[in-house]
């Protein structure tokens, strides 16, 4: 037997068999990874059941009753439970979220499996989603409307949902004036302000010149006056409306529609009603903004923001990345000092992204920044304006960051072109800038593509040297907006990648914030393997190409 | 145009030398020089930017390393009565008005450019006694004690009001007296005060005198509210304590009002705890000096811990007192700075930062920082003889007085004095600690908190982050490379490496995200189950090979060769499930039902939940794909004539495998190791996220660290400009780009060298 083992190890079968190991265990990984975020990620909006049910501490406790939605499950050994008088080897708990945090304090709680009794899922929970204090479970008790109280009736859940698209279409009103409308004057206000600061500085400030300016600001001033007017208007008709539910302990609580987002009754719906709500909630999530410290909510301007700086990035980085390849591969000499600057440069691909980070900070952001300010923008000062983080110097330093990766590839792409087009075009009388522009450079053009498509998902993906540069957790408003000048590059802006940070370690109820983080993975992870897929096919078509070129 | 669609009648071409011709031919002549020229520019100047990375680096770091330098702005004679002796000079925060206190009592304001007068006040001093000592406490309490021949001192606030008429900023100076203008009785005796110590702050002052003779009496003077009314009462509290000398140098209380020194003449230094003032205690006496050798000046250092040491000889020590283990304080010298032979005048501490300034009977100046052991600055500044020197609270002016009578004001620039090769890389003793350690500690809510600066504890951490991470990526990632690249199927190879690639692009946010979320809940709840893992999965590999050769035939080639890899997969994924289903029964055999609780009680190994162990799984996974691709790169290239001659000769795909592929292929496989490690170690997110970040030195695979990178990123946003810290975090980013390019570079002189080797073979 022995021997036979001897032999079957010298044939060296079984080392090829652990080394086959190591692919597959590293593939495995890769595969887990991204079906775990899937799972966790998509799960999330699926509108789960309801239990109700009696739960005990101990055996003789008082029982108390409980809602709430089974988020998860463990099973672990008594030794790790800490104190359990129920009896077993190991315990079994769930991690349930029973919302109402303005009432309980915390939405999550976790419970033994064997204190569990009298469960059921009864169809008249309710599940209303509100701006704040996340959701609330509980029974649908009575509705007030100006101050008459309906209670009873069969189809009170009607009214509610009624009063709730309602409700909702007021709020959206408010939001736009609040939003938009006052967001103008403000920036108008802001506007002026700085326009005298800067007569003041050049020493213009004349009389006729403030009474243009205060003449101005009066205006405006009218204008927010009618507007908050009518936003008090709307506050009063929204504040006259509110229901009351009663919750697990039996407590009744009066919410106002106003707080409302959005209300279902799990229990009660089919799978095609369920479908609808999920993909409702899907919309939410890519379309809305965050709400509750980004623990509820959408990830809008995070994916915005991700977006825009890439854009910004991807049209400082393909010109300058193109001509540096060019300049290296076709105009330079070719020698040691070549081979040297493209040592670097490819090293420089090598650099942490952190060192960009830095870099941006102290040159672009404190150093070019603010010597910008003090030039462009003293009215301003001491507030900064360019001299502060912000998507103008993100998006440079991951332009930084990322040009090698375009000279890389372009380069390649460059030396694949074979010499007999470059010899062909020249001896037709064409002069080298011709034969770069009209032969060479054409053939390269995807392996530019996928340098830059390279470089976009490198820089989609990057958060250490964001968090030095321009981003931030919550953006007051998006960099593109109605007023002039539209593109705001001075802005700080949300960064999908900086998202998952930030929610998933800074976020006071990360409970409640982590399958928010799993969505935000997962929709990173997906723009980034499209990303890098289609670099790859490029990549492949492109070597068919030359292949073809160079045979025929 | 026109002129192109004439010719284009006549002929196909235009004439030669027609005039459009030429012109047509001049205009791509400019248009090939011009683009040459653009593309040259352009190209350098990308390069040149990128490269501008390093210099800008340097350039922030550069200046911590520059060494003090001082300025001479103006001499003048000394404002006021220049017969009298100058008891006291003092300067406030902007550095524009001076003070001299002289032997009358005069308190002479003056304006430090030019000496011109400002205003002056008189001292009340009784007519029948005179100053016969001074004490000003703690200088940023610019609170000034004067004892008296009667044995009464009088205590005397110097404050500067600060308004801005037209625009312009107009300094005030004040007295104030917090405890009235009546001189308070300190030595009962009515003895002349030989000796005295004040010290004041909001809420109490305590004075020390030492009259003649060798005790030193105590007067504590409290501000306690009374509790019926709003009326502050000040409560009186006395004792004293007695010294064996009765030839004193020098009586201190620290700020806080709870210790106080005493040097002898001699060299004996008193350490005395005086919490309650009516029952001092000494604590402990040593000799700081040699025999022979006399004190001749000590001072706090800001913060009241460490008091500084200046003798005839020219020694400067630091002392502070030390707990041992019994929690005993013992005073104990720190560290010494450069002897300089001539004895030492006065030593002035700053303000704000844990340096100070001294001169000796050499006539010469030194600036010195104590926790960086830094001599910044020393020079011979004058001809004529120092007598005393006092320094603005921003560290950023001195005045100077010589024996001819003569005042002199210098500028000092001495941004970064904290910063040495040794504070930075060393261990540094500091203050209130019992021995020299490493800490990173770059902050503290009070100001004159002494900052550590060690890098060594973050460098430490990155060097481990990578070491767990090439312990786990390496062996995947190269056993892999090995078969992806010489085994696999090339059906099966189309698919594994677009999915490494795609590996290699996920940000790694998302990994430390799970790692810090999901994995280390995992680990922590599995420990076991992970361990077993190492066991299971081999030996499952190895079994599953075993039966596959014991299959009939039929059903072994309906697999063709090179899909053991796809055969595996299930295999795997069962040894990972079965891992983790024994890994509680496990747990509750061996390690009473709680690993990490075990590990800490029974084998008292601290077990963090974010830790090495998931560092290392989290970040080898992005290090796999770097060390999988260039590996595979090198061996897959390795020339096939090389291979089938080795398998002609009759040895088996094994052994052509190590023998031949592997041998040639090393140096791929080793510069790919490298770019892996400069990837590792540049890692930023994954440390962040998926570690506790506290800046530990221990190996220990359960415990956390903190990283160069992760320390960027998290401090970073909070340093201010130009600060010490933000040029030590320059710093450290400095280090890790010099690290990886130093990977990098290596990595690639030896891609080349195998690439040239591979075309010639």
């Amino acid at each position: 037997m022995t021997n036979k083992i001897k032999t079957w190890f010298s044939t060296g079968e079984p080392y090829i068999w652990l080394n086959a190991g190591a692919v597959s265990v590293s593939i495995i990984m890769v595969a887990g990874l991204v079906i775990l975020i899937a799972v966790r990620g998509l799960g999330h909006f699926w509108p789960a059941d309801i239990a109700a049910f009696d739960y005990y501490a101990e055996p003789d406790a008082e029982p108390v009753a409980l809602l709430g939605e089974l988020v998860d499950e463990e099973t672990v050994s008594r030794a790790r439970a800490g104190k359990v008088i129920y009896p077993g080897e190991t315990v079994t708990r769930y991690l349930i979220k029973t919302g109402n945090r303005d009432v309980v304090g915390l939405d999550f709680r976790w419970v033994l499996a064997a204190g569990i009794q009298n469960k059921s899922f009864p169809e008249d929970i309710i599940v209303v989603e509100r701006r704040e204090w996340g959701n609330l479970y509980g029974y649908l008790k009575a509705i007030q409307i100006d101050g008459k109280t309906i209670t009873g009736t069969e189809n009170l859940w009607e009214l509610f949902e009624q009063k709730v698209e309602e409700s909702n279409a007021t709020f959206e009103q408010i939001r736009y004036i609040e939003k938009s409308q006052i967001g103008k004057i403000n920036f108008g206000m802001e506007r002026l302000r700085l326009k005298e600061r800067q007569y003041e500085l050049d020493g213009e400030k004349t009389p006729e010149r403030l009474q243009e300016l205060n003449a101005k600001r009066d205006k405006f001033q009218s204008e927010y006056n009618q507007l908050t007017e009518r936003l008090s208007e709307l506050y009063d008709e929204l504040n006259r409306n509110s229901f009351v539910a009663s919750l697990s302990n039996g407590r009744e609580v009066t919410v106002k529609f106003l707080n409302v987002v959005r209300a279902h009754r799990p229990n009660a719906m089919g799978v095609v009603e369920k479908t609808g709500f999920y993909f409702e909630k899907l919309w939410e999530f890519v379309a809305e903004d965050p709400r509750e410290a980004n623990t509820e909510g959408g990830i809008f301007p995070a994916i915005f923001g991700t977006v825009l700086m890439v854009i910004i990035m991807a049209i400082m980085v393909t010109p300058f990345g193109v001509v540096a390849a060019v300049y290296l591969r076709e105009y330079a000499k070719q020698g040691p000092l070549t081979r040297l600057i493209r040592i670097a440069v490819n090293n420089l691909a090598g650099v942490p992204s952190v060192v960009y980070g830095v870099f941006g900070l102290g040159f672009f952001v404190y150093f070019l920044g603010g010597s910008i300010d003090q030039l462009f923008f003293e009215a301003s000062l001491p507030a900064p304006t360019f001299g502060t983080p912000g998507l103008l110097w993100a998006s440079l330093t991951l332009a930084i960051l990322t040009v090698p990766v375009v000279i890389v590839a372009t380069e390649e792409g460059l030396s694949r072109v074979p010499r007999a087009i470059r010899e062909g075009s020249l001896a037709l009388g064409a002069t080298k800038a011709e034969t770069m522009w009209r032969t060479v450079l054409p053939m390269t053009a995807s392996a530019m593509i996928t340098g830059l498509i390279l470089a976009v998902a490198r820089a989609a993906g990057e958060v250490a040297p964001l968090m030095l540069v321009g981003v931030v957790k919550l953006a007051p408003s998006l960099a593109i907006d109605a007023n002039a000048p539209f593109l705001h590059l001075d802005r700080k802006f949300m960064h999908l990648g900086f998202h998952i940070y930030d929610v998933g370690f800074q976020s006071p109820n990360v409970e409640a914030a982590r399958p928010l983080v799993y969505s935000t993975a997962l929709l990173l992870v997906i723009l980034i393997i499209t990303l890098n897929l289609t670099a790859i096919r490029i990549r492949n078509s492109l070597r068919e190409k030359y292949r073809a070129a160079e045979q025929g | 145009m026109s002129n192109d669609q004439q010719t284009e009648a006549e002929s196909f071409l235009p004439d030669f030398n027609s005039t459009s011709a030429v012109t047509y031919r001049h205009f791509r002549h400019v248009k090939d020089v011009a683009t040459r020229y653009l593309m040259a520019a352009g190209g350098i100047s990308v390069i040149i930017a990128i490269t501008l990375i390093a210099f800008y680096l340097f350039y922030v770091v550069m200046p911590m390393f520059k060494g003090a330098e001082i300025e001479l702005v103006s001499s003048y004679s000394i404002p006021g009565n220049d017969d009298e002796t100058t008891l006291y000079l003092a300067m406030e925060e902007q550095h524009e008005v001076g003070m001299r206190i002289n032997e009358s009592g005069e308190v002479i304001f003056f304006s430090t450019v030019n000496g011109d007068l400002r205003d002056t006040f008189q001292i009340p001093v009784p007519a029948y006694a005179e100053i016969t000592a001074i004490s000003y406490g703690d200088p940023a309490e610019r609170m000034v004690g004067l004892g008296l021949s009667d044995g009464t001192v009088v205590l005397f606030q110097h404050n500067y009001k600060i308004s801005y008429p037209d625009d312009k900023r107009l300094i005030t100076p004040e007295l104030y007296y917090p405890f009235g203008q009546q001189p308070l009785q300190v030595l009962s005796s009515g003895d002349a005060i030989q000796h005295l110590s004040v010290q004041y702050d909001e809420e109490q002052a305590t004075i020390a005198a030492k009259g003649y003779g060798a005790r030193v009496m105590l007067l504590n003077l409290s501000r306690e509210e009374s509790m019926l009314s709003d009326e502050v009462e000040i409560v009186e509290q006395t004792g004293e304590l007695l010294l064996e000398a009765e030839q004193l140098q020098q009586l201190i209380i620290d700020k806080e009002q709870r210790e106080l020194y005493a040097a002898a003449e001699s060299g004996q230094i008193y350490y005395f705890d005086i919490t309650d003032k009516s029952d001092a205690e000494l604590i402990h006496k040593v000799q700081a000096v040699d025999q022979g050798v006399k004190i001749t000046a000590m001072e706090f250092l800001t913060g009241g811990i460490s008091i500084l040491v200046g003798d005839s000889n020219g020694h400067i020590a630091q002392w502070f007192p030390v707990r041992d283990e019994n929690n005993n304080y013992t005073l104990e010298k720190i560290r010494s700075f450069e002897k300089r032979d001539k004895a030492i005048i006065q030593i002035v501490p700053e303000y704000f930062r844990k340096g100070f300034l001294a001169i000796n009977d050499a006539n010469e100046l030194g600036i010195y920082h104590t926790t960086a052991h830094r001599t910044v600055l020393l020079e011979s500044i004058a001809s004529e003889g120092l007598e005393s020197l006092t320094i603005s609270p921003r560290a950023n002016a001195m005045l100077i007085k010589t024996a001819d009578g003569q005042l002199h004001y210098w500028h000092i620039d001495n941004e970064h004095p904290e910063i040495s090769f040794k504070s930075i890389w060393g261990k540094v003793w500091y203050e209130s600690r019992s021995q020299p350690e490493y800490i990173w500690q770059s902050s503290s809510a009070s100001s004159d908190f002494e900052p550590k600066f060690s890098l060594s504890p973050l460098a430490f951490g990155t060097l481990k982050a990578s070491f767990y991470a090439m312990l786990f990526a390496m062996p995947l990632a190269i056993l892999g490379a090995m078969y992806t690249a010489y085994f696999m199927s090339s059906k099966m190879r189309q698919v594994v490496k677009p999915t490494i690639e795609i590996m290699e692009a996920l940000p790694t946010v998302i990994l430390g995200f799970l790692a810090g979320l999901w994995l280390a809940p995992f680990v922590e709840k599995h420990l076991p189950g992970m361990f077993i893992m190492l066991v299971t999965i081999p030996v499952s590999v190895l079994l599953s090979a075993a039966v596959w050769g014991q299959l009939p035939g039929k059903v072994r080639h309906k697999i063709p060769d090179g899909w053991e890899a796809a055969l595996l997969a299930p295999v795997i994924i069962i040894a990972v499930l079965i891992s983790v289903q024994i890994s509680q029964p496990i747990e509750n055999l061996f390690f009473n039902g709680n690993m990490p609780l075990w590990l800490s009680q029974e084998m008292g190994i601290t077990y963090d939940q974010r830790n090495s162990l998931v560092v290392g799984i989290a970040m080898g996974f992005a290090v796999i794909p770097t060390i999988f691709s260039i590996s595979e790169d090198a061996i897959y290239s390795v020339p096939k004539h090389l291979t089938t001659g080795s398998l002609a000769l009759g040895a088996t795909p094994w052994q052509t495998m190590v023998r031949v592929v592997l041998l040639t292929a090393s140096p791929g496989i080793f510069s790919a190791i490298m770019i892996g490690l400069g990837r590792a170690v540049g890692e930023t997110m994954i440390v962040v996220m998926a570690t506790g970040n506290t800046a530990i030195m221990d190996l220990s695979i359960f415990e956390g660290f903190r990283a160069l990178s992760a320390n960027i990123a998290v401090e970073m946003p909070e340093s201010e400009v130009g600060s010490t810290h933000y040029r030590i975090l320059f710093l450290a980013g400095l280090v890790l780009f010099i690290a990886t390019f130093f990977f990098n570079t290596v990595a690639e002189l030896v891609r080349q060298r195998l690439r040239t080797k591979y075309s010639s073979l």
